[in-house]
């Protein structure tokens, strides 16, 4: 695995869908974190860690946001991704996520929760990353937590159990991680803010019944997980089902912890980071190991590299780098 | 787009070439009439002999292997080849359109396809009618809907977005993609005018649509915004009789706390009255809810100010009547949340707050339990 995600990464920096093809944030983003799970010295050391931080400088956007890749599209995954592999690696210099968060923050709506870009639907995914990439920031309490709150239990379906990914949507399994995800970021952020009366056993969502949905409804009979019955099974909607699951399993905060497993023994999964999504003793051992290393002088500022983009027809309506 | 000439004995297989898409089927070139054109390998063609393919380079000891079809690993063979040469020609262009059919997320061809765009000067008004159907063909696909952007961009000429993305619309009313692209399209090139019309109608084809409710303040927002109080008389107004027609519906009931929440529920009169109202035939959990932001929103202006403790507690009271209503009867899936906000409230509105008024407590305990029976 670590040789093939080797031969995934750019040479300009950054991870690629594949060998040969153009680094993007998000198999960026699953690239450390799949190394980062391995753990081992040779998984972190594919990271060529200089050419990752001049990959996400070349991605930055004068108003705070990323582009997913060279010539590509804005949304708030980029920041999320960003921010993820930034924390992880130990490559976060001073002013990479300058005016990153004011521009997440204008990404939270009059629903209460986060769209992709700022004007659209509140929305799971999009939420989650703008939520997750502010707790990296350590700016999560800028954010109007109660709306938020109200926002995202609201997307717990009272007949299904699992949750919807917009208001009026219908559910899918994906989102046992990007919605009830969030309950543990908020969870933690609301008594950073001084919220005295946070359950101490259970997160704000129904466990019970959450965990219910993806083992009765989600599971193919020959292995893997799915969006709702009748939906064909695929690694994605594997992942996040279960990382859902492992959410709902366990209940944990500084001091307190409780677990609810639904069924057999055996159905317990090993607890999940909410922020990374990958096991909080693999974000230890990364970030310890990362740390020992300096953060790389970044003789770059943030700006496509000269020759990567067509440079578009003169015409003044064109905007920054999109 | 592929160039046909000797007939070809491929048999159809089953393609692994889209990534979850198990049933999209490899289309080998039109077959209208009776002689049916055959799909030739880049590597039997004779104008591509000068290139050498490039295959994909895995490493010595592959994972996750992707089964890819003998036509999708030729195509993107010779991808690579021309990726790696830089090449800039007619048969570039040509092949990423083959490129873009077996995988139109593959963003290194499309950034390449615009590369050559650029440099071979291509008419940019038969790009439109080519990501048109793409995307009508993939609508939920990123890179199909970024690509658009990036032609109507270039020609500086939104003339044929509103209707096109109307049309997508039509086909999926929700598509995030489409609505992103609109609301580029209405804010870049100021084209608002007719926009809240377009809501109206969607909404009334669903009233539940929540993309096109988002929609709806997004154009407000925008325009007269929601400080004008003629505005919110009307959108309350609105939202009421959406209301009536649709109980249940949470987008109604979320667009009306949205849209009030920074100048306080409580600071519009009658509203809490017409809810009150509401709850006799039109209840719902939403409605209660509302119920409870209102009171909530009170209890907030009206926090340690003076002469207000009676009224206070009764507000805190119906408050966390509201609570208990939620969590143990009519919201149960949310009890965690109702049952923290009641507690939350309690705690910073209670008696037993820092003024710890002796008063205050008496008064409290002696609250007439037949207020209880209200809400039910």
């Amino acid at each position: 695995v670590c040789q093939f995600l080797a031969h995934c990464q750019s040479p300009t920096g950054g991870f690629a869908g594949g060998p040969g093809q153009h680094a993007h944030l998000a198999p960026t983003y699953a690239a450390v974190n799949a190394l980062c799970i391995i753990g081992t010295e040779e998984a972190y050391s594919v990271i060529d860690r200089e050419k990752l931080l001049d990959f996400l400088w070349s991605l930055k956007q004068p108003d705070g946001s990323f582009v997913m890749h060279i010539g590509g599209e804005v949304d708030v995954r980029s920041a999320y991704c960003a921010a993820s592999v930034a924390s992880l690696t130990n490559i976060m210099a001073p002013k990479l996520f300058e005016d990153t968060t004011n521009w997440i923050l204008s990404c939270q709506n009059w629903e209460g929760g986060l769209s992709g870009v700022p004007g659209l639907e509140a929305h799971g995914g999009y939420t989650f990353c703008g939520m997750a990439a502010l707790v990296i920031l350590g700016k999560e309490h800028m954010l109007d937590l109660k709306a938020l709150l109200r926002w995202v239990v609201s997307r717990q379906m009272r007949f299904e159990g699992g949750f919807q990914g917009r208001c009026n949507k219908l559910v899918d399994g994906c989102y046992s991680f990007w919605q009830a995800g969030l309950l543990p970021l908020l969870h933690r952020a609301l008594f950073n803010d001084g919220e005295s009366e946070l359950s101490r056993q259970w997160w704000m969502f129904d466990q019970q019944a959450l965990q219910e949905y993806i083992l009765l409804c989600c599971q193919n009979p020959t292995g893997g997980l799915l969006d709702k019955p009748g939906k064909s099974r695929d690694f994605y909607h594997t992942c996040y089902c279960l990382s859902g699951l492992s959410i709902a399993q366990h209940f944990g905060n500084m001091e307190h912890y409780h677990e609810v497993i639904l069924g057999k023994e055996e159905n317990r999964l090993a607890p999940t980071h909410p922020v990374y999504n990958i096991r909080p003793e693999k974000v230890a051992q990364a970030v310890q190991h990362f740390r020992r290393l300096s953060v790389p002088d970044s003789s770059r500022q943030a700006g496509p590299s000269a020759d990567s983009e067509p440079s578009e027809p003169a015409s003044p309506s064109a905007g920054p780098q999109s | 787009m592929s160039s046909a000439e000797e007939p070809s004995s491929e048999a159809p297989e089953v393609k692994e070439h889209k990534e979850f898409d198990v049933e999209a089927e490899d289309h080998f070139g039109d077959s209208y009439g009776a002689e049916p054109t055959r799909y030739i390998f880049y590597r039997d063609r004779k104008e591509w002999a000068d290139l050498e393919p490039v295959p994909q380079d895995d490493g010595p000891d592959p994972v996750v292997k992707i089964a890819y079809s003998e036509k999708f690993a030729d195509v993107y063979d010779y991808f690579r080849a021309l990726l790696k040469k830089d090449e800039r020609s007619e048969r570039a262009f040509a092949l990423t359109a083959d490129a873009i059919e077996l995988n139109a997320a593959n963003y290194t061809v499309w950034h390449y396809r615009r590369v050559l765009l650029q440099a071979l000067s291509k008419d940019l008004r038969e790009e439109m009618k080519y990501i048109t159907n793409i995307i009508e063909d993939q609508p939920k696909n990123y890179q199909v809907w970024h690509h658009r952007r990036m032609v109507v961009e270039w020609l500086n000429d939104p003339s044929e977005e509103l209707e096109f993305i109307a049309d997508t619309l039509s086909q999926d009313a929700k598509n995030y993609h489409a609505w992103q692209h609109r609301q580029w399209v209405i804010q870049e090139y100021k084209l608002w005018d007719n926009e809240l019309e377009f809501v109206e109608n969607l909404l009334v084809e669903d009233v539940r649509n929540n993309s096109a409710w988002n929609q709806r303040h997004f154009v407000i927002s925008h325009t007269t915004g929601f400080s004008d109080p003629a505005v919110v008389q009307r959108e309350i107004q609105y939202c009421l009789n959406q209301i009536r027609k649709a109980p249940h519906n949470e987008s109604a009931w979320n667009y009306l706390k949205g849209m009030l929440q920074d100048r306080g529920l409580s600071s519009r009169p009658g509203l809490l009255e017409k809810v009150l109202e509401l709850k006799e035939t039109h209840c719902s959990p939403y409605l209660l809810a509302f119920l409870f932001d209102c009171y909530e929103d009170a209890l907030e202006s009206s926090f340690q100010k003076e002469n207000m403790e009676q009224e206070q507690k009764e507000t805190l009271k119906k408050a966390l009547e509201i609570c208990e209503l939620l969590a143990q009867e009519k919201d149960t899936i949310r009890k965690e949340y109702w049952q923290f906000l009641g507690r939350s409230v309690k705690n910073k509105y209670g008696g037993n707050g820092p003024s710890n008024d002796p008063v205050a407590e008496e008064v409290k305990q002696s609250v007439p339990v037949s207020e209880a029976q209200e809400i039910s």
